[in-house]
């Protein structure tokens, strides 16, 4: 009988990889060692094994493919984009009776991830499908940006995580990629038509198996996708650099990316050395993370798109402080004394009750864009509140009541701390 | 139906600077199988998108037939590219699943439902047309694949390594699918693929590429019998062929303690540059064991067997005194010798060979092209 000559190839090889059942194929592995998990469709056979207290995701593929998907993936995970994590290639299987079996490529599952047939088969809102569309434009997107060619765009080949209102995409198929420094314009739009082609395809299925409200346009959101996408990657790599006093421009970009009204929101900004030029290269980062950055940033706690905002002028006095380099948590503290707080307390006490004062910061931070565009210079931030005061605020109704809350004392007492 | 010809078309990549396809020249006939092969990096694919006009081409001009279609938009060049989707989607027919790019199209149901039911004849999947893909082998869940392609009736069918992760055995049944069906619809394709065996067993014709250019064109027999440099006739042929690059002396090459003659008119061809050296190929089935000390003979020594049941290969080491060549063959620098099955030597023996006359080929010393 011949012996298995197992070779693993991985970072951090585990040997008790090796007590699974190699010898016999995915398709027959025992009930026992499978983690039952919903999972997209494949032309590989793929399994879901519980290993070690964690689930790995195991792929039969051939070796070649293998290997150069296992490449892809740590690559892919070293530059931060949303893809699953490789564990390792395993091949040289053999049956007992002596035939070879195919290599397999492992990878971590990704926990609470659920492939869009899952999402489907359950009781969701009717506009899931959009969401999901939104997500995976993100994602590629993203992936475009690092120069990563897919070459196999589609739901299936997506996993999807819920991330508050909305969804975040990561990719799991990584076989037909490639990945260069950047993409020309040919490799982007073919795998945007793909995407398009293989959604409506996908979507189709769904509908053909009733698991599809029936006034969902199969097509529309196919062509919604490439939309979207289009949107998205103009706003991000419309490259802009400006003389550092022309800082307006910072809020002004900011302002079309929220525009766009996608999970869009942080800007990398830098300075050259010596402080005459600004470039911007806006990120991409999940929903729900700034609430939570700002939180452990600064303690104070707000709405997402507030957080957004607040984080967003966080970096643009970073920038303007020259403070980069900086540990991220001191810059944050001195821009809450010196910028949130002196806004904040630049309004009329009886005025503040009007509005969250996290939500009047926001309405500042948009008037003085509105004045600096007019005024083609940089307002700083007490003139801008001051105008504010008297030409906005004042007019407004009160929103305590609406709120429901006692604005100013408690998000007071959390800035004491 | 339609010819391809690609003139001097080139492709450079932003921020590089070499041409990821350098002044191709190549005219496909109507009809005709072409595959284009080469390493990885090699730019067979960057051809086929250029052709597809997924690329633009930064010099040149591509045809398909007489009309110059470089700047013309992708959709509207009559192509397709197969296996380019291939996902079966389990809750629709096997017909739904062949037409679904049609119904995106907008293409009238009736239309629809005629082109596909004349692809699942040629595909010979009529009975499985109104059933799930479930019920579908794993060779017949490719051709819906196909069926994919077909229906759209284009003129040139465009496929990039359509069959790199099958496994093995699909991958062989496939591949003769593909060709088969190739013939029998008469479409002229381009096939890509870094697997010269699949080019060998699938195309008319076959193109190699290497950084970028054109190494040779020609039908597989061509390749494999007359490469024109030293990178096809390493590339072509499995196991691969044995290159080394020896002294000339007295018009013989001195292979290891053989004394090869060398064609005067090949010899005539040699430059001073050459430093009177030539490289010289011969494959491993080219080489007949001769009794030890045979006039011609040169040794070897094995350090391995190989055996494929039908055929078994020796991997050693040239003996001699001129054996301290720079000899490989394909990946290996060892000499691959073809033996027959049933007399096995063992590691360590050492065996004679001989090269069959006119089963060597010469190519110039320094710039590798063929002489003679
Ligand atoms: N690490 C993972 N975590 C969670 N799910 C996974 C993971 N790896 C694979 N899956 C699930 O398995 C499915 C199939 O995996 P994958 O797309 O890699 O297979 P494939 O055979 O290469 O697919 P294709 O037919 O598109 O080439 C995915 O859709 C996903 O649902
Ligand atoms: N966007 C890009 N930017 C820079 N170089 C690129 C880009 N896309 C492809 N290349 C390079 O062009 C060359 C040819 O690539 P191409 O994909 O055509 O090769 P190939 O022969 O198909 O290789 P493979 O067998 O790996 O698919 C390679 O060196 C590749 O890295
Ligand atoms: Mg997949
Ligand atoms: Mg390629």
């Amino acid at each position: 009988m011949p012996q298995q000559n197992l070779q693993i190839t991985a970072v951090a090889p585990d040997p008790a990889l090796l007590d699974l059942p190699w010898d016999v194929p995915l398709v027959d592995w025992p009930e026992d060692v499978l983690a039952a998990l919903p999972q997209g469709i494949s032309r590989h056979v793929v399994r879901f094994v519980n290993h070690g207290g964690r689930v790995i995701a195991i792929k039969e593929i051939g070796e070649t493919v293998a290997y150069r998907e296992y490449e892809l993936l740590r690559q892919l995970h070293r530059i931060e984009v949303p893809s699953v994590v490789p564990v390792g290639v395993i091949t040289g299987r053999r049956a007992p009776d002596g035939e070879r079996l195919e290599a397999v490529l492992i990878t971590e599952h990704l926990q609470f991830s659920l492939p869009y047939r899952a999402l489907f088969s359950q009781d969701l809102r009717p506009d899931t499908a959009t969401r999901l569309i939104d997500a995976l434009a993100v994602l590629l997107v993203r992936l475009h940006l690092v120069g990563f060619y897919w070459g196999d765009v589609s739901l299936s080949n997506t996993l999807f995580r819920r991330d508050a209102e909305t969804f975040a995409a990561y990719l799991v198929d990584a076989e037909t990629g490639d990945l260069h420094r950047t993409l020309t314009n040919g490799q982007r739009n073919y795998d945007v038509d793909l995407a398009r082609t293989n959604i409506i395809g996908e979507l189709m299925d769904l509908a053909a198996g009733e698991l599809l409200d029936e006034d969902v346009d199969e097509v529309a959101i196919g062509d919604a996708l490439v939309e979207r996408y289009q949107e998205l990657w103009n706003a991000l790599t419309g490259s802009e650099a400006f003389a550092s006093d022309d800082r307006w421009r910072v809020a002004a970009r900011i302002e079309r990316l929220n525009d766009l009204g996608f999970d869009v929101g942080e800007l990398e900004i830098t300075t050259d050395i010596d402080g005459t030029k600004v470039r911007i290269q806006p990120k991409v980062v999940d929903a729900g993370h700034h609430s939570r950055r700002l939180l452990r940033l600064t303690g104070l706690d707000v709405q997402e798109n507030q957080a957004r905002r607040m984080l967003n002028d966080l970096d643009s006095y970073r920038a303007a402080t020259d403070r980069q380099n900086d540990q991220e948590q001191i810059v944050a503290h001195a821009w809450v004394r010196q910028v949130f707080r002196p806004t904040i307390d630049a309004v009329p006490r009886e005025l503040r009750r009007k509005l969250e004062p996290a939500q009047l910061f926001h309405e500042i931070l948009d008037h003085r864009w509105f004045i600096s565009q007019q005024a083609q210079r940089d307002i700083p931030m007490p003139e801008a509140a001051e105008s504010y005061v008297e030409n906005v605020l004042r007019h407004r109704p009160d929103e305590d009541a609406v709120l429901g809350l006692p604005p100013g004392e408690a998000e007071e007492a959390e800035l004491e701390a | 139906m339609a010819t391809v010809t690609f003139d001097h078309a080139t492709r450079v990549y932003p921020g590089t600077e070499r041409p990821a396809v350098d002044q191709l020249n190549l005219e496909i006939e109507d009809g005709e199988f072409l595959v284009l092969v080469g390493p990885s990096g090699c730019g067979k694919s960057t051809s086929l998108r250029m052709l597809a006009g997924l690329e633009d081409v930064n010099g040149g001009h591509i045809f398909i037939g007489d009309r110059d279609v470089t700047d013309v938009q992708p959709k509207d060049r009559d192509i397709a590219m197969v296996f380019q989707n291939y996902a079966l989607y389990p809750h629709m027919s096997v017909a739904d699943n062949m037409g679904f790019a049609l119904k995106i199209a907008g293409t009238p149901k009736a239309e629809i439902r005629q082109r596909v039911e004349e692809a699942a004849k040629i595909l010979d999947l009529t009975e499985y047309l109104d059933r799930k893909p479930k019920a579908l082998s794993g060779g017949q869940r490719q051709r819906v694949a196909m069926g994919r392609a077909i229906v759209r009736q284009p003129q040139v069918f465009l496929m990039d390594e359509p069959l790199s992760n099958l496994d093995a055995k699909l991958r062989v049944q496939t591949r003769t699918q593909i060709a088969s069906l190739q013939r029998r619809l008469g479409v002229t394709t381009v096939y890509v693929t870094h697997d010269q065996t699949e080019a060998l067993t699938m195309g008319d014709r076959i193109a190699v590429l290497n950084a970028g250019i054109l190494q040779q064109v020609g039908t597989p027999r061509e390749m494999y019998d007359r490469p024109n440099n030293v990178f096809v006739a390493g590339f072509i042929g499995s196991p691969a062929m044995n290159i080394g690059t020896f002294d000339v002396k007295d018009g013989h090459v001195k292979v290891g303690s053989a004394d090869v003659p060398l064609d005067r008119s090949i010899a005539s061809e040699m430059t001073d540059a050459d430093g009177g050296k030539v490289t010289l190929g011969f494959r491993p089935e080219a080489l007949d064991p001769v009794p030890v000390g045979t006039p011609g003979s040169f040794d070897v020594e094995v350090n391995l067997v190989e055996e494929l049941g039908s055929d078994a290969f020796v991997y050693g080491t040239l003996k001699g005194d001129a054996a301290d060549v720079n000899l490989t063959a394909g990946e290996t620098n060892q000499l691959i010798v073809r033996i027959d099955p049933r007399t096995v030597p063992d590691k360590g023996d050492v065996i004679a060979v001989s090269i069959q006359a006119g089963h060597s080929h010469v190519f110039s010393a320094t710039s590798g092209e063929r002489l003679g």
